[in-house]
């Protein structure tokens, strides 16, 4: 089977002194959990959104689900297949109630509300978050935001998973659940982390960014 | 609304910390008659109301129609004293214009205090205002004030309120908590180095960084905010999850009740 993902030869700077990637290239196959660690500010973000088209490189070629992307169309059906996991749950959630945040993203696929509710229930179900649907997102707590964020971006039944330190201020309780949750998933995932003991439990393969440069560990 | 806690033992086990954050929908759904009617019909009536009541001029006509937003604000059971602090904010607000109409306005003299005359056009007039805004706050607070902030977005909305509005206002709803937040963890750190407001140069540049800087925050997050909308596939509109509340047999009550006051109001004032 195809990867997912096949980086080549990505560059990019938000500003041209301080390159944040200088030829980078990475590739994340079906079943794959891959750990990109990195010191703060190594562009491991920036590499979520470049693999999703939010930004554009300056060189190099993104493959996404055996198809060359560029232009902004053709992103499209890779935000619909590779969902991220946003750092800052506040950042996602922007629905009034967790129902009509989970389903924003299955209406804008073109999902009927009768069939975009049956996935909020499905999916908070998934997630132990039965009977969410009416609460109000800014009043949820930290570790609610981010299942209920985590909720938002399965949702779209997504193939592989982005997350961006999705342990990062969590208490015990919540992030081993969240670790049980995420080792119970299907789907490919990258994971940004400083958590050594969680990566331990749930990578199959570790990539280190630093100077601009992906290198794997193993 | 019982249906926000459900599975309490869940909640728990999460760090549930609602409360803190309980001001902003501080204003939930009541029960009784007026938590009933489709939010249309409660803003459509507030609004006619409040043109009516500005028109209005006889003290008499005036006196009834704050007795109509009483009925109203019982009937939504609005809580006393809440309500009576939004009011008397309202009242001190207006107060100095309230005292001096009496002496500005030229007329009968009423009584004279240290050689200045009160008239009694004057304080007519000063009753008058005092009336209409009470009258016009007590019904909003009533119809509007007690309907849920997400409600209303949506009610505005349908009545044709331009698209891009309500959404800057269900966004500011959103994010207004957030925003407050943020400023005040800069706000402690500031306090945390010893930082207390003085009126010199040193105070106006740090408050003028705060705010530079919470703007930058806001901006930040803006854009975060849509790089995750688009992530979920937003083009630009939102698709609606709820069929759309309907007009129903409450409403035309209502709304023939509230006609019906309406039209008693203009007929004594024009007698």
């Amino acid at each position: 089977m195809a990867p997912f993902f096949r980086l080549n030869g990505i560059s990019f700077a938000y500003d041209r002194s301080r390159p944040v990637l200088n030829d980078a290239s990475f590739h994340l196959a079906p079943g794959e959990k891959v750990a990109l660690t990195g010191p703060n500010g190594a562009g491991k973000t920036t590499l979520f959104h470049l693999m999703v088209g939010l930004l554009k490189p300056s060189t190099g070629t993104i493959e996404a689900f055996g198809v060359q992307r560029q232009m902004e169309k053709d992103f499209k059906e890779v935000r619909a297949r590779a969902g991220i996991l946003f750092q800052d749950s506040d950042d996602q959630l922007f629905c009034p109630t967790v129902a009509e945040d989970v389903a924003f993203g299955p209406l804008n696929l073109g999902k009927r509300p009768a069939e975009a509710r049956a996935i909020v229930t499905e999916t908070l179900g998934m997630l132990g978050l039965n009977g969410f649907e009416d609460r109000i997102t800014h009043k949820l707590s930290g570790g609610q935001k981010r299942l209920v964020a985590l909720a938002t971006v399965l949702a779209m039944r997504p193939d592989v998973l982005l997350l961006d330190e999705p342990t990062n201020a969590l208490d015990e309780a919540t992030e081993a659940r969240l670790t049980d949750i995420l080792l119970g998933l299907p789907q490919a995932m990258v994971v940004i982390s400083h958590d050594k003991a969680f990566l331990d439990r749930i990578a199959t393969r570790r990539v280190r960014l630093d100077h601009g440069r992906l290198t794997d560990e193993s | 609304m019982s249906g926000l806690h459900p599975h309490n033992g869940e909640a728990n086990l999460l760090g549930d910390d609602c409360a803190c954050h309980a001001s902003l929908h501080a204003t939930l759904e009541r029960s009784g008659l007026i938590s009933r009617l489709d939010p249309r019909t409660r803003i459509l009536s507030a609004g006619t109301f409040a043109l009516l009541v500005v028109s209005l001029n006889h003290l008499p006509t005036l006196g009834m129609a704050v007795a109509l937003a009483v009925v109203a604000a019982i009937l939504a059971r609005l809580e006393l004293r809440p309500t009576l602090r939004h009011m008397l904010a309202l009242d001190g607000f207006m107060v100095l214009a309230l005292v001096m109409l009496p002496f500005t306005v030229p007329g009968d003299t009423l009584i004279s205090v240290y050689g200045l005359d009160a008239s009694r056009q004057g304080l007519a007039q000063a009753l008058a205002i005092l009336f209409k805004a009470n009258a016009v706050v007590l019904m909003v607070l009533a119809l509007v004030g007690s309907m849920d902030t997400v409600a209303l977005g949506q009610a505005l909305g349908r009545l044709g309120t331009p698209e891009k509005l309500v959404h800057l206002y269900l966004f500011t709803v959103r994010y207004l908590d957030v925003l407050h937040r943020e400023y005040r963890r800069l706000r402690t750190a500031m306090k945390a180095r010893a930082f207390t407001m003085r009126s010199d140069r040193h105070t106006w540049r740090s408050v003028g960084y705060l705010f530079g800087m919470l703007m930058v925050h806001s901006v930040e997050r803006s854009e975060r905010i849509v790089a995750a909308m688009r992530c979920r596939g937003f083009d630009g509109s939102f698709p609606s999850m709820d069929e759309p509340t309907r007009f129903q047999r409450p409403d035309g009550l209502f709304a023939l009740a509230s006609l019906a006051g309406m039209v008693i109001l203009m007929t004594i004032e024009t007698l």
